[in-house]
């Protein structure tokens, strides 16, 4: 062991009944290091710190902080051997002051006077030795989250952390916010901390670390040099297979499906959540709008998802004004994926084939006479459980409680009951309601499209498809997105991701406090464009 | 040891659970009986003879179970897409005195239409009263928000006052001898008895009947699927297209609808007339027993039967042994806390295993 070694894991173990969170995992952080921590969705990333940090007690194996054992189960302990953890929710009071957030819990409550002065003089020097530059006296209400952030490492090195903790802590920042953490990370190492970087994006975990360690399936699978580490080699180590990439084909836009103009909504207490937005959403191009949330996204996708209505402006879909009624909006061939798959998108006590076909059970192709057909409904379901891959149905078949499935196995759930639409009456004659044929150029079914009985999708509504999934999924979601557009779709694509915005959009546009950019060309922005415009000064670029 | 929760609730513990709960219940309850000074093994068998041990028995606790059923509907359709509605003692009356005035009309002549026409209009005229009575709050909750509980709750008082006026006033029996009751059915408005020199009667087929509709309607029904969407997650029904307040408003007519009856049955089936005290909470016990039923319309019946068995054999248990008629009430309160536990309980296990084997 070297002298320089100042964490040490032997053995970790941690079971949940008969699943292995973590097995036997044996690791070493170094001084002055930044040691990513990268896996999929329950690879057993969120276990291991939390035993670190004391909020689990491993079943087996051995922690030790600086050369000392670290006890056991005990959150108190780890901070006072110098573990800091910066969660990715932030833990911050919103209506007290930075000052006030940091000193929270540092203090004893018995104490009549509280040493603010100490506090307030040892914040400023921890923030200064760091670069990390916050206003004392600011409310946290009043801080961007890339402030906020820096509160949360603050209050961690203040209390005395040498070792600093940070689960996915790139998830809520800006690409400018994005570079100065890493600014920060390099100072904190440049002084003697170390660094554990939790993530499950690539290209930061190259960019950030020193050494990745890549975890699946509870076990450590390896332990690589950042130097020297390409994406496609960590991808498939943390993956375990081959991921497929998603392929584009190269498309031409067609007609103009949906459009807005001069939209504006308001919230019910009249403040605009969108304001003189335009847009333009042609079949075969796939628009994505970026930002950073709460700028107006939920606006826009309600607006698209048929249940919001305009308070001034213009809507129209194909040519028709359209109203605010969801069900009009499925009638027309709209695939719609909401923000939350949990609260939004599912039923999760009812069972798969009743969510399989939740938008249009009423419709004539799953009911008669107030009366489900059970077997067409079923038979919908068992077809989309086959083309969309849905897994974890096995031992309970169509019965079982959505709720049982997986985060990307819903997500494939509500990407089928979407993209697969109404079926097709049965006579082979029959025109798609609505008289005239499609209205786009492109090929009617193609690679990867079943010929068999389905409508295919007007427009594709998806805000945030790929949040919380992990790579085999997101590769998965985004290339049945793809075949979707090459089919004929317009698609709108919400995102917070930039990563996935330049991997399918052809145009993009930014958000901002509910006023929309124009829609540029993805190849004409750049990364410092982007993040400017999130950051609310497009104003400059616009005219 | 911990406790998990299961992904998938299983089956074999779901089916345990109610019968663990009856037997936890005759549990705790034997301490109160014994604590009354009876013998506990004969106060429980004369409880479930005076219940269920002969045939008198059994007509008494069907009789009893009659309105039971059809409260504990109106209550298991509303609060599965949940509605909660309260006010089914309400609705009830507002039934029973919709049929009355109907069926009571000119001395008891009614329109003078043949009975086999004025015995349907005073049960439909039952369910449109309790389903009206229901359908302000309803639309008070999908359109302004305002806490249903209160209302409906707070409605049973109004209608009861209601019902005071009008037995007291223009609805009261000239010839009651000064007693607050409304005008006697005409014999022909009375629903026939099912077994000779008993009380049961054919509203027992038509509450058997409805129970059945029922669960057919949750369970193949487009309504009853988006009854089942809307309580279950009603920000995922409105974003898949279903008109959630309509929804609602259904629920509301549905459930309003079956207290109704349930008023309206009772006074053809059983009183003839309408008094303040024709009903001894079967509204509130309607809920109980919804939620004995774990919402399940099949469940209803079984779980109705169960209460009225129990109210009429603590009856005749308390006549032979000196136990107060209120352990029946303890039964019924203790089952549904039991049960409710018990039902929780069910979606968890419990999982033994080493903990915090650290070296060291």
């Amino acid at each position: 062991m070297s002298s320089d070694t100042v964490l040490r894991l032997s053995g970790i173990t941690k079971r949940f009944g008969s699943l292995v969170a973590n097995d036997a995992i044996s690791l070493d952080l170094g001084r002055g290091e930044v040691l990513a921590l990268l896996g999929e969705n329950g690879a057993g990333k969120s276990t291991l710190v939390s035993i670190l940090f004391g909020h689990y007690v491993a079943d087996e194996g051995t922690i030790e902080a600086f050369g000392q054992p670290l006890p056991p189960g005990q959150p108190k302990a780890a901070l006072a051997m110098g573990i800091g953890m910066v969660h990715q929710h932030f833990t911050l009071a919103d209506n007290l002051s930075v000052l006030d957030n940091v000193m929270l819990g540092t203090e004893p409550l018995w104490w009549p006077f509280s040493r603010r002065a100490a506090a307030r003089a040892k914040l400023v020097e921890t923030g200064q030795r760091f670069g990390l530059g916050v206003d004392p006296d600011a409310r946290i209400a009043d801080l961007s989250v890339g402030e906020r952030q820096r509160v949360e490492i603050l209050k961690a090195l203040v209390r005395g952390a040498r070792i600093l903790i940070l689960d996915e802590p790139t998830a809520v920042l800006t690409p400018t916010e994005v570079e100065s953490l890493f600014g920060t990370l390099r100072q904190l190492i440049e002084q003697g901390l170390s660094v554990i970087f939790i993530s499950h994006k690539l290209d930061e975990v190259l960019r950030v670390s020193q050494r990745i360690a890549i975890l699946r399936g509870g076990k450590l699978i390896a332990v690589l040099p950042a130097a020297g580490a390409d994406k496609a080699l960590l991808a498939e180590t943390m993956v375990g297979r081959q991921v497929q990439m998603p392929t584009r084909r190269p498309r031409e836009p067609g007609a103009t499906v949906c459009s807005l103009r001069d939209a504006t909504v308001q919230s019910a207490d009249g403040r605009k959540l969108l304001d003189g937005v335009n847009l333009e959403l042609r079949a075969g191009e796939i628009v994505a709008i970026a930002g950073v949330a709460g700028n107006g996204q939920q606006a826009l996708a309600e607006l698209l998802f048929g249940q919001h209505a305009l308070h001034s402006g213009r809507l129209e879909l194909q040519g028709r004004a359209m109203p605010a009624r969801a069900a009009d909006w499925v009638r027309a061939g709209v695939a719609r994926i909401p923000e939350d798959r949990h609260a939004v998108g599912i039923v999760g006590d009812l069972p798969v084939w009743e969510n399989a076909v939740l938008e249009r059970m009423a419709t004539p192709a799953f009911a008669r006479a107030g009366i489900v057909k059970r077997a067409a409904a079923q038979a919908h379901a068992r077809q989309l459980i086959e083309r969309f891959d849905v897994r974890g149905t096995d031992s309970m078949g169509l019965d079982t409680p959505t709720r049982a499935l997986s985060g990307g196995n819903m997500q494939k759930l509500i990407l089928g009951r979407a993209l697969m639409g109404a079926p097709r009456p049965r006579s082979t004659a029959a025109d798609p309601p609505g008289g005239s044929g499609p209205a786009w150029g492109g090929p009617a079914l193609g690679p990867g499209g079943d010929p068999g009985s389905d409508k295919p999708a007007t427009l594709i509504v998806a805000d945030q498809p790929t949040w919380g999934l992990d790579i085999g999924a997101v590769a998965y979601v985004h290339q049945q997105l793809l075949d979707a557009v090459a089919r004929g779709a317009a698609m709108l694509l919400i995102s917070e991701d930039l990563d996935e915005i330049f991997a399918l959009a052809d145009r993009v546009a930014v958000l901002h406090n509910g006023r929309l950019s124009a829609a540029r060309p993805a190849g004409d922005w750049t990364l410092a464009d982007i993040g400017l415009a999130m950051a609310g000064s497009e104003a400059e670029h616009a005219h | 040891m911990r406790i998990e929760k299961r992904a998938v609730p299983s089956r074999r513990l779901q089916l345990a659970a109610p019968l663990l709960a009856i037997a936890f219940t005759l549990l705790v309850s034997s301490l109160l009986v014994a604590w009354a000074g009876a013998p506990v093994g004969k106060a429980y068998a004369l409880l479930l003879e005076g219940g269920f041990g002969s045939t008198f028995a059994w007509s008494e606790t069907l009789t009893r179970a009659t309105p039971l059923i059809l409260t504990g509907l109106s209550a298991a359709v509303a609060f599965r897409a949940r509605l909660f509605n309260i006010g089914a003692e309400g609705q009830l009356y507002a039934g029973a005195l919709a049929a009355v005035a109907l069926g009571g009309l000119h001395g008891g002549a009614g329109f003078a239409l043949h009975p086999a026409l004025l015995l349907p209009a005073m049960m439909a005229a039952a369910a449109v009263a309790g389903a009206l009575l229901l359908l302000g709050p309803a639309l008070l909750k999908s359109r302004l928000g305002v806490d249903e509980v209160v209302t409906t709750l707070l409605l049973n008082f109004i209608v009861l006052l209601f019902v005071s006026m009008m037995l007291d006033g223009p609805m009261k029996d000239p010839t009651a001898m000064g007693w607050p009751q409304s005008v006697v059915l005409q014999d022909a408005l009375q629903l026939d008895k099912l077994v000779a020199r008993t009380r049961v009667h054919t509203g027992l087929i038509w509450a058997l009947a409805l129970a059945v509709a029922l669960w057919a309607l949750m369970k193949y029904g487009t309504l009853g699927f988006q009854i089942r969407a809307v309580g279950a997650n009603a920000r995922a029904a409105a974003f898949a297209g279903m008109p959630v307040g309509w929804v609602t408003v259904k629920v509301a007519l549905l459930s309003g609808a079956l207290a109704g009856l349930a008023g309206a049955i009772e006074v053809a089936g059983r009183t003839s007339y309408v008094t303040l005290d024709m009903s001894p909470g079967y509204g509130y016990s309607g809920i109980v027993i919804a939620m004995l039923a774990a919402l399940n319309p099949l469940g209803v019946v079984a779980a109705a039967v169960f209460v009225a068995g129990i109210l009429v054999g603590a009856d005749s248990m308390s006549r032979a042994v000196n136990v107060p008629t209120y352990i029946a009430d303890v039964i019924v309160s203790v089952s549904l806390l039991s049960m409710l536990v018990a039902t929780m309980a069910a979606q968890y296990r419990i999982v033994f295993g080493r903990r915090a084997a650290h070296a060291g």
